[in-house]
């Protein structure tokens, strides 16, 4: 990675970091040692009474099953919506490749959803499944179910999921048909003159090819569950009905914001800062092997 | 009761003021007013009338300034609040609900006890000019006042007399007093086909637990359910809590009772017709008013007539407004707060305030007034809430409470009912849960304000 | 898939379904923004056009104030987001510009801890942080700002990242070239390297500006007063506890406004936008 030709200045390349590093520092690495301070006290809301306590916070909140049953929701959740968006994604990416004609077309309809803020697809589907007003919502009462995610868990949980998902497939679709095209015709065209079928061609060659797409957007989408969908859920269900929609993520909210609990929220943002740098280490150490800067 | 509106003392106590200032040399004191930051919570149209209390104040004197703005819900408020503390700006005044009440009175130097205000300032005050039901809310537990009580609401029974009588009953004569009795009517009015929901509730911790101990004169908490002190524990798993929760889920299991979801989200179910009968907060009336297209009424809220004393007075909802402190705040300032706050709780404007949005009369004298008006005859059941807050002297149980995080504990409450409703759990498994998690939560909060 | 008919048409017929599923909330969207509220309210809302669309935006825009719902006015909302989107592209573009410059170009002591240093943000969304993040700028004094709103969203490495991977393709050729003619090492990132990067600068354009226009829980934590907020996070206070008798005409006329803007940079800037998305993230 190093160039044969550089500039050799003494003051100019720290000018030229220092706006970057300025905010980098205060609020990026400030704010992540605070929180890792603030994760060791326990404090009333207005910062007038602090005790240092080691590491009770992240006992009480590791022993406390409801954090435990959110750890539980995060993982059902994230893993329905990274299949969900990534599955059809697939799909329509694969089948936008088989089109030749009109295939912009197609791709301009289907990218757009990216631009929608989580928030706002969720205000979008609110009005849709709403139990006494939207189309589906009623449908679904018409037909005898009974529809209302704001009294049933389950319910509650497959909107939030459907919602975060629907939002996603537009930037998986994205990459796989990026993958798409960049795969090699020649071994497609071999394999086809061997007389495989277009089912088997799709998973003994090509499936596998996609494997680096497909890894690196498990990890975006996971990432993308993780954190991203809070304006899914505080839009549609607070976090219930029960606590079946409460994230991790939703969670460290309500404790910090909603319960003004400071030492608990933040000892709960450090277990999140981990899991995601384990997750971007992951992520990482798998395209340092594949793409050489 | 010593006339405290009088426009001459009021001049007195004006003149005095602008003595001080003048003596503290403040620069051009005379021209420029004391400016006070005001941070309110009410939506539209309420927040309106609220603002323009600010305006009037504003125009009676030139001395002070109150600029009343809105922050938003009051859980965004209180952070609000809370934030610009920290930063060392609070806002003068911040109008924050009940349930942040325990937050606030241990927020220790962040606020300024009312007593204490008047107490500074000079300014005539008497805590006693208000219903014992809102003094007491507010008070500590000698009676000092901390948080100058505004706008109150009660929980009470909302009716949909045309359900009952397509149902078959006359709701002149059909009586609604106790829970069998509701129940009878909320059933009747779903197996005839009156209405879909037959009985439904908003705020359910508010109007099932909160309200439902003060009634029955059970404890809902211990420790004068934590007004004495921050070691309170929840006691709610009673047996008549667990009974109450049994009548609810066997009500449901025979489809008398619909669950409506969290906070005020059953508060819809009323208006549209949707449900016969609802508990909810008596400051749904304006929008009852305004979209109900069917003959309704109110009622007091129902209780066990096998229970002892009951029924007592219901508690409040509702909110207060609290003086903030910073650094920099001057005696100027908090005299201004002061008169402000002497100006809202004149008769003519609680009397106003009740009048115009629909909340409690909250201080003696404006009840009465209307009453001798006739305006509760042309306003029939606007005079239940009031009625039900005073028709009993309060005890221990129904004076208030004070927990801390106490929107933390009505969500658990929530939560573990939600779970007995959907099947999840039974009533005593339910309540022993909520007991056993508040009790965590309220621990927590004792822990970080020792 | 073994006929050759089906083999045409099959592609055709999910992509016409997947574009009608994506389509259809922005439909009934548009037609909910178009009745009036009993209309919605009472469940009986068609799935054509109603008489109301020119009132209900012109009401959305300017005042944001139903009869039960209390906005703030759209175009404030739309004004805000705006700026703080703006803020955001720009301020991220230009000091990772810099930054990218500094680290490829320079060989200065710290070079590489510097690099890392810039590099670990990626891994902490903002929201992970969100409470500390909040508290150090409330102690700034910044809450209700829009510097408070956007400086701490510009520190992200993504930026950075993708214009260092670029910067590394260009030929040191040209760099000889520059030095020969005698031009600085700002001269030549003015004059040569700035305008290479067009086509990298558009294609983070459309992806920050989108980040800065959805952005959510950071201003729903910054902004506290009403004349501040943006327009997405303005819509779900709108909603409220999502009754049936809400504003939902005008609820659905601000639903569309806040999703028209980033939309129709996508649309305008495809081309640029894929290109980067895809490189941005790799």
């Amino acid at each position: 990675m190093k160039r044969r030709t550089i500039y050799r200045h003494k003051l100019l390349p720290y000018l030229l970091l220092a706006p970057q590093l300025a905010v980098t520092l205060v609020f990026f690495f400030w704010p992540a040692g605070q929180a890792i301070y603030q994760s060791v006290l326990i404090q009333d809301p207005f910062g007038l009474r602090t005790q240092f306590v080691w590491l009770e916070n992240f006992q009480i909140v590791l022993t406390n099953p409801v954090y435990l049953e959110s750890v539980r929701v995060t993982i059902i959740f994230s893993t329905a919506v990274t299949l969900l968006a990534m599955a059809p994604a697939l799909l329509l990416a694969v089948m936008a490749d088989q089109v030749v004609r009109g295939a912009s077309g197609y791709r301009t309809l289907i990218v757009w959803p990216y631009a929608i803020a989580p928030a706002v697809a969720a205000v979008l589907w609110l009005f849709i499944f709403h139990p006494s007003i939207g189309q589906i919502g009623q449908g679904l009462r018409t037909l005898g179910i009974p529809w209302d995610y704001r009294i049933d868990g389950q319910q509650a949980l497959l909107l939030v999921i459907f919602v975060s998902a629907w939002k996603q497939v537009s930037y998986n679709f994205l990459f796989f048909l990026a993958g798409l095209q960049s795969m090699p015709k020649t071994i497609l065209e071999a394999a086809s003159i061997d007389g495989a079928s277009p089912r088997r061609r799709f998973w003994m060659i090509v499936f596998p090819l996609l494997s680096p797409t497909t890894f690196f957007l498990l990890v975006v989408n996971i990432i993308y569950a993780f954190f991203d969908t809070f304006g899914v859920i505080h839009a549609l269900t607070q976090g219930g009905p029960g606590r079946s929609t409460t994230t991790m993520m939703y969670r460290v909210y309500r404790d910090g914001v909603i319960n003004l609990d400071l030492g608990g929220s933040s000892a709960q943002s450090v277990i999140l800062m981990t899991a995601v740098i384990i997750l971007t280490v992951v992520q990482f150490k798998y395209i340092e092997r594949r793409v050489h800067y | 009761m010593p006339s405290i509106t009088s426009p001459i003392l009021l001049q007195v106590r004006r003149l005095g003021v602008a003595t001080l200032i003048a003596a503290f040399a403040l620069g051009s004191a005379f021209a420029q007013r004391v400016e006070v930051e005001f941070w309110h919570g009410l939506t539209q149209p309420l927040g309106g009338l609220l603002e323009e209390f600010a305006a009037d104040f504003n125009a009676s004197q030139d001395q002070y300034h109150v600029e009343a703005s809105f922050r938003g819900t009051y859980p965004d408020t209180m952070v609000a609040a809370i934030a610009a503390f920290r930063a060392g700006n609070a806002p003068h005044i911040v109008q924050m609900f009940e349930v942040g009440t325990a937050t606030l009175m241990y927020a220790g130097g962040a606020v300024k006890p009312v007593y204490e205000l008047f107490e500074e300032t000079g300014v005539d005050f008497d805590p006693d000019i208000y219903i014992p039901a809102i003094k007491g809310y507010y008070s500590l537990p000698d009676g000092r006042m901390v948080s100058m009580p505004f706008n109150s609401s009660t929980a009470i029974m909302w009716v949909n007399n045309d359900a009952l009588r397509e149902a078959g009953l006359d709701p002149e004569t059909t009586p609604l007093e106790t829970w069998d009795q509701v129940r009878a009517v909320a059933k009747e009015v779903v197996d005839s086909g009156a209405a879909p929901c037959g009985f439904s509730m908003a705020w359910p911790t508010w109007t099932q637990f909160e309200q439902f101990s003060a009634i029955h004169d059970v404890p809902l908490a211990t420790r004068a359910n934590g007004m004495e002190g921050l070691d309170a524990e929840l006691m709610i798993n009673s047996e008549l809590h667990v009974r109450h929760v049994q009548t609810l889920l066997d009500m449901q299991a025979e489809g008398s009772f619909t669950y409506g979801g969290r906070d005020s989200n059953a508060d819809a179910l009323f208006p549209s017709g949707e449900c016969a009968i609802l508990h909810g907060s008596s400051g749904l009336r304006a929008r009852v008013v305004r979209e109900a297209e069917f003959d309704w009424s109110t009622r007091m809220l129902p209780y066990y007539d096998d229970v002892p004393n009951a029924p007592l007075n219901s508690i409040i909802g509702g909110a207060s407004f609290w003086v903030m402190t910073a650094p920099d705040r001057t005696d100027a300032e908090y005299a201004a707060v002061a008169e402000f706050f002497n100006f809202i709780s004149t008769i003519e404007n609680a009397r106003r305030w009740h009048v115009e949005s629909g909340f409690l009369p909250i201080r003696f004298g404006v009840f009465e007034e209307l009453e001798a008006e006739g305006f509760y005859e042309e306003n029939p059941g606007a005079d239940i809430p009031y009625l039900q807050l005073t028709r009993a002297e309060p005890t221990e149980n129904s004076r208030g409470l004070r927990l801390g995080n106490m929107p933390e504990i009505r969500n658990i409450i929530q939560e573990e009912f939600e779970l007995a409703i959907q099947g999840q759990q039974t009533a005593q498994q339910a309540l022993d849960n909520a007991v056993q998690r508040g009790n965590v939560v309220l621990r927590a909060f004792e822990r970080a304000n020792r | 898939m073994t006929s050759i008919g089906q083999n045409r048409w099959l592609p055709h017929v999910v992509l016409i379904l997947g574009v009608i599923v994506f389509l259809f909330p922005i439909y009934v969207a548009f037609i909910g923004s178009s009745h009036d509220a009993p209309t919605i309210a009472r469940g009986e809302m068609p799935l054509t056009l109603g008489p109301h669309l020119i009132e209900n935006y012109t009401q959305a825009l300017e005042s944001g104030e139903g009869a039960r719902v209390r906005g703030t006015p759209a175009l404030t909302m739309m004004r805000n987001s705006l700026i703080m989107a703006l803020v955001i592209v720009v301020g991220k573009i230009s000091i990772s510009l810099l930054s990218a410059f500094a680290v490829v170009f320079f060989e200065f002591p710290g070079r590489m801890f510097f690099f890392w240093m810039i590099f670990i943000t990626l891994m902490l969304p903002v929201e992970v942080r969100i409470i500390p993040t909040y508290a150090v700028v409330a102690d700034l004094g910044m809450i209700n700002t829009f510097a408070g709103l956007t400086i701490p969203l510009i520190a992200s490495a993504t930026a950075t990242l993708l214009f260092r991977q670029f910067f590394l393709t260009i030929p040191d050729e040209l760099v000889d070239a520059s030095q020969i003619d005698g031009a600085g090492p700002m001269r030549f990132f003015w004059s040569i390297l700035l305008p290479l990067s067009r086509t990298n600068i558009a294609a983070l354009f459309v992806i920050m500006f989108i980040y800065g226009w959805n952005q959510y829980l950071w201003p729903l934590l910054i902004t506290t007063s009403r004349g501040m907020e943006t327009i997405v996070m303005g819509i779900v206070k709108m909603i409220g506890t999502g009754d049936a008798q809400t504003d939902w005409q005008l609820i659905m006329a601000v639903a569309m406004l806040a999703l028209l803007p980033p939309v129709m940079v996508v649309f305008l800037m495809q081309r640029w936008f894929v290109k980067g998305l895809v490189d941005a993230e790799k």
